[in-house]
């Protein structure tokens, strides 16, 4: 040991003794701490940062929304059709719903990479409270997810907008701004946390990330291919609540007239990730690590 | 101090732990022996709470280990040296530990220093060997200086150097009057490091004594003789009340008998002895005589399997 350690006199084990009497502890010199949700946010803070796949994903996700925006902005700008009664904000959703996906991966390798590595046998006896843990990870993993779309998308719309000033399209108004800054940037980080929810049931990264890719584009491609005329209702459903139209409505770009509109897709994908973190939670509550 | 207390885990129909009750002790390296598969593991896991007890009670200085403020500073624990993110540098695997537990960043470098990583601390672990793996973790195990420590199988895939850095480093941890509980499934280890030994086998408690009381228990103590006037010994050893087997080459062995009488015996008589030496069975043996019937994954000898309690051809020490 480095540090110094006062000197132990080699005395006879005092546990012989009746229960309950002094026996020669060591005491450590470091400070004792009462540990709070700080002290795990602080680590979960650490290791979301020392991890190449952090970087990995952020980036590619910073590159597709970035990218993909500037390629449409170009696109739109140089033809000759005008972007009559349309704002130029609706064309940073197709960049944002490919990089939704590198959100969705990093949400569920926050967690289940643990359980790949064997990482959370550790994490879980330095933090023996499994609900903060799952909190502390919740709270990081919203926050980097929520800053890096914000600025992106927000990038993004400050470029459409100026490219597209003299292509006929409507001048936003504020809640537009809102809407497609603040608001794709907290529905997105809240299906990164969902798929950290997710992560945190599966225990496996692969199976994971499949399902929550799975839940993004299949309904919407199987309501694509529901011809029958029986199932009209279900598939205008499957439409509506799809997330890539749930994510268009925030660019008032919907596939259809009902369903939901305005804000409700954030507080839809609130209730379900709600949810998903209560079991997410119960469960690591119940099961052995 | 940790205590147990009729603790048990099930799987289903399977026992992995079957009502251990034992005390782990301050100011001594206490062992944990037991075959592979015998519920170690599990225990450990149990005691650090990563497994709910399916009965009974494990307690940390009193307390359940979820209801410790600062685990890290109350037991450092080495449950297995993969329990790392391979692709988080060495630094930084034991920074998030420490800032878990408000442990001063100072320590990060001081641990690093302790177990001889500092030249590779912003390296990523899953570069490292088993033996720098396995330092990583007592690394994170010492990390908030803690009272307890608890190491499963340190010695494991070590080299020489390493292995006697580890038992070094073990005791002087229980000479500052810390707790150390260590498991292996080496009985030789064990009694080169280990003051207090708890065995057990099929997850029952099979020993919970001292280190010198077991080996005076468990192992055979005899005395070995050779001599070229065999018969004449016998004869003379027979006439004295002492039974003497002859083994192989011609050596008579005496079952707990006192070499000094026998060597009084032999001068008395004028007969000349080769050797003369008080005999212990190997620890390994008493263990392994231990868990006889509690070994789970028996190896089979060609077609007849023998286990190994049967009795069989002693080996020497």
């Amino acid at each position: 040991m480095s540090t110094p350690q006062p000197p132990m006199p080699q005395t006879a084990p005092e546990w012989q003794a009746a229960p309950g009497s002094p026996y020669p502890a060591y005491t450590s010199p470091i400070p004792v701490v009462r540990t709070h949700l700080g002290h795990a946010v602080a680590s979960e803070w650490t290791k979301i940062r020392s991890v190449r796949s952090t970087m990995w994903t952020l980036g590619v996700f910073v590159l597709l929304v970035v990218g993909i925006g500037l390629l449409a902005g170009m696109v739109v700008a140089n033809s000759s059709s005008e972007m009559s009664g349309e704002n130029a904000l609706s064309l940073g959703f197709y960049g944002l719903l490919l990089g939704s996906m590198c959100i969705i991966t990093l949400g569920v390798l926050t967690t289940a990479s643990e359980y790949g590595t064997g990482m959370i046998r550790t994490t879980m006896t330095a933090c023996p409270s499994r609900g903060r843990v799952l909190a502390a990870k919740a709270v990081v993993f919203f926050l980097v997810a929520f800053v890096v779309t914000l600025v992106s998308a927000s990038l993004v719309a400050f470029l459409h907008v100026a490219m597209l000033e003299g292509n006929g399209a409507d001048e936003p108004t504020g809640g537009e701004w809102l809407k497609a800054t603040v608001g794709v940037a907290l529905y997105i980080a809240l299906l990164g946390l969902l798929s950290l929810a997710v992560g945190s049931m599966i225990r496996h990264s692969a199976g994971a990330i499949t399902l929550m890719i799975g839940a993004l584009l299949a309904p919407l491609v199987i309501a694509l291919f529901m011809f029958s005329s029986s199932l009209e209702g279900v598939r205008q459903a499957l439409f509506e609540y799809s997330i890539p139209n749930q994510l268009a409505i925030f660019y008032a770009n919907s596939l259809s007239d009902s369903g939901p509109s305005g804000w409700d897709p954030l507080w839809i994908l609130l209730g379900v990730t709600a949810v998903a973190l209560g079991c997410a939670f119960a469960l690591l509550e119940k099961r052995d690590v | 101090m940790i205590e147990l207390e009729g603790l048990t885990k099930r799987y289903g129909e399977k026992v992995a732990v079957d009502n251990l009750t034992f005390t782990v002790r301050p100011g001594i390296v206490t062992g944990f022996l037991g075959p592979n598969g015998a519920g170690k593991s599990t225990t450990m896991r149990m005691m650090l709470g990563l497994d709910r007890p399916t009965a009974g009670d494990v307690r940390i200085d009193g307390l359940h280990y979820d209801r410790l403020k600062d685990p890290l500073t109350y037991i450092g624990a080495l449950l297995d040296a993969k329990a790392v993110h391979g692709g988080r540098s060495a630094y930084h695997h034991l920074l998030c530990l420490a800032q878990s537990n408000g442990i001063p960043g100072q320590r990060v470098h001081e641990v690093l220093d302790t177990v001889g990583l500092t030249a590779v601390a912003r390296k990523k672990a899953k570069g490292f060997s088993l033996g720098m793996g396995q330092r990583l973790g007592i690394a994170a195990a010492l990390l908030g200086d803690p009272r307890i420590l608890m190491f499963d199988e340190p010695v494991n895939g070590l080299d020489p150097e390493g292995i006697h850095w580890i038992r070094t480093l073990m005791k002087s941890l229980a000479a500052q009057g810390r707790t150390v509980f260590v498991s292996s499934h080496l009985m030789s280890e064990m009694a080169l490091t280990a003051d207090h030994l708890v065995v057990i086998g099929q997850g029952r408690l099979l020993a919970d004594t001292s280190m010198a009381d077991f080996i005076r228990q468990n192992s055979r103590s005899y005395v070995r003789i050779r001599s070229p006037h065999r018969e004449q010994l016998l004869d003379l050893l027979r006439g004295a009340g002492i039974t003497a087997v002859e083994t192989t080459g011609g050596v008579l062995e005496v079952d707990g008998g006192a070499p000094e009488q026998i060597g009084e015996l032999a001068a008395r008589h004028g007969i000349v002895l080769h050797e003369l030496s008080p005999q212990q069975a190997s620890l390994e043996e008493a263990f392994m005589r231990l868990t006889a019937e509690s070994v789970e994954y028996h190896a089979h000898a060609g077609s007849s399997p023998r286990s190994w309690g049967e009795d069989r051809p002693r080996r020497r020490t």
